[in-house]
């Protein structure tokens, strides 16, 4: 992946070329031998006016293989590493690219706001004044009056990202911050203040999956593997769902990936989960089963998902502080769980010698669209 | 992109302007905002028209402080969730101080102008 931050001045095809041609020679894979493109990406039609970035993309990588741009909103990459599974499982493709790219700093706070937003429901719900903030605001309250918990709880959600990115030299924000400044920070919508919210970033991720066949006759190292992958679905607009204090979504895509790795929630020692918003990291972990509901809320204030504590979450620093370059966060994720547990992660340090299974969950939206992935070590 | 129409979803917006906002329900009495052909939630095609009924609660509420351009001199607003038993509507809160807005408040349904743009918003207002 590049460097997540501030790049206003990168096209998109520049930063997802410095991704996707790293992934490849980290891999050891020539661009020759890549049969397909999965590429996400949102926002790309406003911010650089361009559309058809598929072909675009593989062209950065070096090649005219086949591809695809793929829109699910923040879940964008997430979807595209899962399709990509799929496409190496069918025996379609041996060897694929799955990333994504976004830029946004390029379009002001203002556009990127308004651009955001188009994750919601239109009709229904931007036109009414939700922005993304603000449409996990509306979940954020619901979650307090259904389960209680407080702004101070989530305060503790964005002082640990922001700890975890410290070693972490391609996050965004690379700055130590106090419960008390999270919760003296500007509000952005109540009851969130700035560090409730995941910067705007700049930023591209890439990953070379191939299949087990390919990588064994071309001695490839590869120590992990995704051996899950789920992806679930709900309605665009809060006000038509059961519950707001809940995302089945995600639990229908961990259900999924889940199963089709063959693990229970207990198995796993590592968690990358979306936390665009600090009660996202909640509501993920809830809807993966690593929680009960009204859990989740204490478990970084209690130390549990700290570095030190039983289940690590958000080691690289997560969308909060890491960055949330919308299309390249789920790849992004999926390369965090691998090296984390390869060792390779600035943060693998914390990962339990003993721990073989992580996961990655991308939402996009409110939630109306989710992906999980399982990774595991490979004897 | 105030001479953009909306169908369906604008007849709902001038009928609730009209003080006769209405909804649409599917035979799992799912409560549904037009334009819709079929239910999310169960597939049903056969959606009924029903009267919005006068007053709802309001299920959750945030007050927004960095807009979105389309309400930039809207800001700092209240938007709200709000149950009209049977269906719910995302809206504009007006007419209450914006930090006395609270779960549990009852209120109407009617339609409003932002201060930003000319297009009309769901406002809700107290309860007489």
């Amino acid at each position: 992946m590049t460097s997540f931050g501030s790049h206003p001045d990168r096209t998109g095809r520049d930063m997802f070329a410095e991704a996707g041609l790293a992934a490849l020679e980290d891999a050891g894979v020539s661009a020759a031998d890549v049969d397909e493109l999965f590429y996400g990406n949102f926002v790309g039609t406003l911010s650089e006016g361009q559309g058809h970035q598929g072909p675009l993309m593989a062209e950065a990588l070096g090649t005219t293989a086949p591809s695809r741009r793929i829109e699910s909103a923040c879940a964008s990459s997430g979807l595209a590493v899962h399709d990509a599974v799929r496409a190496i499982r069918s025996g379609e493709a041996d060897v694929v690219v799955a990333g994504g790219m976004e830029r946004m700093t390029n379009m002001g706070t203002a556009g990127a706001t308004k651009g955001l937003a188009g994750a919601a429901d239109d009709l229904y719900e931007v036109r009414a004044g939700v922005t993304f903030p603000g449409a996990y605001a509306l979940m954020a309250r619901a979650y307090f009056d259904e389960y209680g918990g407080s702004h101070e709880d989530l305060a503790h959600i964005a002082v640990k990202n922001h700890d975890n990115a410290l070693v972490n030299d391609h996050a965004h924000l690379q700055q130590e911050i106090t419960v008390e400044d999270a919760l003296g920070a500007p509000e952005i919508a109540s009851p969130f203040t700035l560090y409730d919210s995941c910067p705007i970033s700049d930023g591209a991720s890439a990953l070379v999956l191939t299949s087990p066949e390919y990588a064994n006759e071309h001695d490839l190292e590869a120590s992990v593997a995704i051996t899950g992958a789920g992806h679930g679905g709900d309605t665009m607009a809060l006000h038509d769902r059961q519950s707001l204090s809940k995302t089945p979504a995600t639990r229908e895509a961990a259900e999924e990936a889940y199963d089709d790795a063959g693990v229970d929630p207990s198995d796993i020692a590592i968690a990358e989960v979306h936390d665009c918003f600090t009660i996202a990291e909640v509501l993920a972990l809830e809807a993966l089963g690593l929680y009960s509901h009204g859990e989740a809320i204490g478990a970084a204030r209690r130390g549990e998902t700290r570095r030190d504590g039983e289940l690590p979450v958000n080691l690289s620093g997560g969308l909060k502080a890491k960055g949330h370059p919308v299309g390249a966060t789920g790849a992004a994720q999926v390369a965090a769980i691998a090296t984390l547990l390869d060792g390779t992660h600035p943060r693998a340090d914390a990962v339990d010698d003993d721990a073989t299974i992580g996961v990655a969950q991308n939402a996009g939206g409110t939630v109306a669209s989710a992906t999980v992935h399982v990774l595991e070590v490979m004897d | 992109m105030t001479d953009v129409t909306n169908g369906e979803y604008d007849a709902f917006l001038e009928a609730l302007a009209e003080g006769e906002g209405y909804y649409l329900v599917c035979e799992n009495e799912h409560g549904l905002l037009p334009p819709r052909r079929a239910c999310p939630h169960c597939g049903d095609r056969d959606l009924a028209v029903r009267d919005l009924p006068e007053s709802g609660e309001i299920v959750t509420h945030t007050t927004v402080f960095v807009p979105t351009p389309q309400f930039e001199d809207d800001a700092p607003y209240v938007t709200a969730v709000v149950d009209f038993d049977g269906v719910r509507l995302t809206g504009v809160v007006r007419d209450i101080a914006q930090e006395d807005v609270a779960i549990g408040d009852r209120v109407t349904a009617t339609v409003g102008s932002k201060e930003t743009t000319d297009e009309q918003t769901i406002v809700f207002r107290p309860t007489e």
